[in-house]
């Protein structure tokens, strides 16, 4: 079976046309590596001797426990846009702001950019992973329409951008902090602010126990990206 | 291309994000090495970077732990002034049923970040002076690398950013010396992570366990 090199490397400039045959993984040659530092072990061996980390050749498991934080996310999610994410009081008022009411406000007031960092980090983020990670969840299974390169790009994006979500949640904490002038103005947090946190945490967790390789798997044969 | 069974397992890596099987081979330093299949970056040396990834983790640490303590921002409105540190951010939602998530908040921009940097520090403080490896360094890196995507210190900032906006028209704003702190830590972490090859790292521990 044939090992390809690795793209870009030192002795590989000369070997870098000649590869033509797609790569194999680490499963098919009877391997398993281990994904936090890239070591390769006998298929069998529980850890690996370099790091310690447990080693699961595909973990089939995970797809149980992408779907259980999925669904724990969406359920946190809902409760998160329906109650107040801010509650403004001063002198004779009391304001309460859920997440899209607060983006509105803010762009009525003149701050599109700003509304729009919060309209992007708080509902298209979050929303657009609800759908990635569910299309990459049922995309492992059956015939593939889409390639595997496509597919693992959005893995990327969901992986990267999902923490970013964060971002309302300190909004609220630094203007809570931060805004509390007596009876003048104070601003307290909202129950919003309890389940949104909750929601990234669990479409973190979510995507993390993804397991990546099996994008792959089906699409074995492709050819390589390079 | 080379039949597996003539190499030596050690020298072979798997792509940790599509599991494609290589040949470990370092490109030259600055360059990088990709996975043939997904893209994905394996190895990415640079020189000196064990001591410049040491350097800039005890940056952020000592920072981070200014950025704690001084005050953050001040704001004032018809003479009543209010300042808040970071840890008061994190303390907004100390109040009943939010305690969890001002712990979590406290964790997500100061002590995980902090925590990842020293454990850096003390995995890569005795490589970069060329010393044997600390004892349990390789579980220290393992969870050092593990706890990354929960390191939100550059979110943060950003949150401020937002909050300042809201804010600027209900009163005057003071920047106090932990957000300048604060904006330096985070720029200093960014560059640290563009710096740190993890598999050079892995083969200064493999080499010093032996
Ligand atoms: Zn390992
Ligand atoms: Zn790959």
């Amino acid at each position: 079976m044939p090992v390809v090199d690795l793209a870009g490397a030192g002795t590989v400039g000369a070997v870098t046309g000649a590869v033509t045959g797609a790569a194999i993984s680490a499963r098919d040659a009877g391997l398993v590596a281990c994904t936090r530092c890239t070591r390769v072990w006998p298929q069998g061996q529980a850890r690996c001797g370099r790091c310690g980390s447990r080693l699961r050749s595909r973990d089939l498991h995970s797809m149980q426990r992408v779907w259980a934080w999925w669904a724990a996310g969406l359920l946190a999610y809902v409760p998160a846009n329906l109650y107040p994410m801010l509650r403004t009081h001063t002198l004779f008022t009391t304001q309460e702001n859920t997440i899209v009411g607060g983006a509105v406000e803010l762009a009525a007031g003149g701050s599109l950019g700003v509304a729009a960092v919060i309209l992007i980090a708080s509902v298209a983020i979050p929303v657009g992973k609800f759908g990635a990670i569910a299309f990459l969840a049922i995309s492992i299974h059956g015939r593939q329409r889409h390639s595997g390169h496509r597919r693992h790009r959005l893995y990327e994006m969901v992986e990267f951008v999902g923490r970013w979500s964060m971002i309302d949640v300190f909004v609220v904490a630094i203007l809570s902090a931060l805004v509390q002038l007596g009876s003048l103005v104070s601003i307290r947090p909202g129950p919003a602010a309890v389940t949104f946190a909750l929601s990234v945490v669990f479409t973190m967790l979510s995507a993390q126990s993804f397991d990546s390789r099996l994008i792959f798997d089906q699409t074995g044969q492709e050819q390589d990206a390079a | 291309m080379t039949a597996i069974a003539e190499v030596p397992i050690e020298t072979l890596i798997a792509c940790h994000q599509c599991d494609a099987l290589h040949r470990a081979a370092e490109p030259p330093t600055g360059g990088k090495a990709r996975c043939r299949r997904c893209g994905t970056v394996l190895i990415a040396p640079r020189r000196g970077a064990l001591v410049r990834v040491l350097a800039m983790a005890i940056t952020v640490a000592v920072l981070m732990l200014g950025a704690t303590f001084f005050p953050f921002l001040g704001i004032t409105a018809a003479g009543v002034t209010n300042e808040s540190s970071v840890f008061d951010a994190a303390l907004a939602f100390s109040a009943g049923p939010m305690v969890g998530l001002s712990i979590a908040v406290a964790a997500l921009i100061v002590f995980v970040p902090l925590l990842r940097m020293l454990l850096l520090i003390y995995v890569l403080g005795p490589l970069a002076a060329g010393r044997a490896a600390a004892p349990q360094a390789a579980w220290a890196f393992r969870t050092a690398e593990a706890l990354r995507p929960w390191s939100m210190a550059e979110i943060f900032l950003i949150g401020v950013a937002v909050a300042l906006v809201k804010v600027a028209g209900l009163a005057t704003v003071v920047l106090g010396p932990a957000f300048w702190m604060f904006v330096a830590l985070v720029i200093v972490a960014v560059l640290k992570d563009g710096y740190m090859c993890r598999w050079s790292i892995w083969q200064a521990l493999e080499r010093s366990a032996r």
